[in-house]
């Protein structure tokens, strides 16, 4: 048993080495003369503003629906008052960030995987570097600044959007005006609940972008492996969202008491 | 940066004689998860050359080619590229080196988000780092008009056939004006009529660029019209070597099996 599993572990340490590398890499070539302005405003305009529709529509129903459930429950206890700032605290503080990260990962992470992937395949990331151009500031750099920057521009819009879902929801009877549906939301946050909030967005950017281009560009060279690579993409992502999230809610506790 | 890269490749040209050698590989082992494909490879290829490497598929021809532009990493062995030991180069030389040497891929390797001009202009704006709008340009439309495809500049590759893909991934190697040209398989998957376009393309871009090449192949066609040397591998090692008409009358049954 045991020499079946050290194999395995030899694996998983090889593999976070070469992880180790790769992000290295990137942060060696972000400093490099030559930043590929034109491509890294191309993955921007592809990551941010093609996922707009998405992360927008997914954020009107994450507020709405909150809002909806919500609702009752603080009826019963007298305190629909406090539904704004219930909603708005969720939405700023954690469902926001970690919905539309979880969003970008199925959407962007797969996509780059499956387009660096399929590069592989077809010996474009090696016909780039046999001609002496560097594939990781062309295709690795630009793409993982552009989902580090947009996530966190994603998440803001995101959260804006479900707010006003939060908004129509309450309003379905026209009761609450617009401007003390807002005052409500926006009073109770404070710095510690959007700067925490922010910094892990910028994180869970990094996160999609890096584990995107290395599941891509380390891909095997069958044309299965671009499955594999958009597959293992999303599902690393994924996880990488909730871990960081999991720090990230630990260390603002932290931060907070003291 | 542009005048660097180019005086030092006109450099480089001017102090090799005619007959020196631009590659030299001794004892080449190279294995992949313990299976040896390469075993012993000992190959020269000579300044102005066209050698044709035959062999069947697995043999290890890829592995050998991707070693001298050192995409892949020898096991054993000494791969030497214009005297230089190319495992001893760091990143900077390597990428150096590769500026000198052009690499066509089986697939051509387009690179598929970009139109034909920005794939020639690639290696240009990257790599030669040119500025200059009309040189870049004028260079395109050179190679371009060299391979017969100035019409498909502002195509997608999607676009084109197959045999034009080919057509324009030469032109994208050529561009550099590489004194090295490594071709794997550059015939294969086209019909007898576009490969023949190919081979004649290869031998007239040679005698225009006075480029060496190593071409990798099993299109004995495509062989007879480039070869100027030839050398058949098997099972990791290179089994005959001699002009195409030396190899055809080989008494050796794999040799003469590629003949038939």
């Amino acid at each position: 048993m045991a020499e079946q599993a050290l194999p395995a572990w030899k694996r998983t340490f090889e593999e976070a080495g070469s992880q180790i590398l790769f992000l290295g890499a990137f942060f060696k070539n972000i400093f490099k003369s030559g930043f590929e302005w034109s491509e890294f405003i191309r993955q921007c305009y592809e990551i941010g503003y093609k996922s707009l529709t998405l992360v927008g529509l997914t954020g009107f129903i994450m507020g709405l629906v909150l809002t909806l459930q919500s609702r009752p429950t603080l009826a019963d206890f007298g305190a629909e008052s406090w539904l704004p700032g219930m909603v708005s605290l969720s939405v700023i503080r954690e469902i926001g960030p970690v919905i539309t990260a979880i969003i970008c990962a199925g959407r962007v992470a797969s996509s780059i995987g499956a387009e660096l992937g399929s590069m592989n395949v077809t010996e474009q990331v090696d016909a780039m570097e046999v001609s002496g151009a560097n594939p990781m500031q062309y295709l690795v750099v630009t793409r993982i600044l552009a989902t580090t920057i947009m996530i966190p521009i994603l998440t803001f819009i995101s959260d804006a959007i479900a707010l006003f879902g939060g908004f129509l929801a309450v309003n379905i009877d026209g009761k609450v005006s617009f401007y003390l549906y807002f005052t409500k939301s926006i009073s109770v946050l404070g710095f510690s609940d959007i700067f925490p909030a922010t910094i892990k967005t910028i994180f869970f950017g990094l996160a999609i972008g890096f584990i995107g281009c290395y599941k891509g560009i380390n891909s095997n060279k069958g044309t299965e492996s671009v499955g594999l690579a958009a597959n293992s993409a999303v599902v690393t992502s994924s996880l990488w969202i909730f871990v960081i999230d999991a720090i990230a809610v630990q260390l603002t506790n932290i931060l907070a008491y003291h | 940066m542009e005048t660097t890269v180019e005086n030092q490749q006109d450099q480089a040209t001017a102090s090799f004689e005619k007959d020196e050698l631009v590659v030299q590989i001794r004892g080449l082992k190279k294995a992949f998860n313990g299976f040896e494909v390469l075993k012993n490879i000992n190959l020269d290829l000579k300044r102005g050359e066209n050698l044709v490497v035959l062999g069947k598929s697995g043999q290890g021809k890829s592995v050998t080619i991707k070693c001298i532009v050192g995409l892949l990493k020898k096991d054993e062995g000494s791969v030497k590229v214009f005297n230089e030991e190319v495992a001893d180069l760091n990143d900077d030389e390597l990428k150096q080196l590769r500026t000198r040497i052009g690499f066509l891929f089986q697939n051509s390797a387009l690179y598929d988000s970009m139109t034909v001009r920005d794939n020639l202009e690639f290696p240009l704006t990257r790599v030669l780092k040119l500025k200059d709008e009309a040189e870049i340009n004028s260079r395109v439309e050179e190679v371009l008009e060299g391979v017969g495809l100035l019409d498909a500049i502002d195509k997608m590759p999607s676009d084109l056939s197959g045999g034009m893909r080919k057509r324009i991934g030469l032109a994208r190697t050529l561009i550099m004006k590489p004194e090295i040209m490594l071709y794997d398989e550059p015939t294969t998957g086209l019909d007898p009529i576009t490969s023949k376009e190919i081979s004649d393309l290869i031998l007239a871009m040679q005698k225009k660029y006075q480029t060496s090449s190593i071409i990798i192949t099993h299109d004995m066609a495509c062989a007879k019209i480039t070869a100027d040397r030839l050398v058949v591998m098997n099972d990791g090692e290179y089994i005959a070597e001699g002009n195409y008409e030396e190899l055809e009358n080989s008494d050796n049954e794999l040799v003469k099996s590629f003949f038939k």
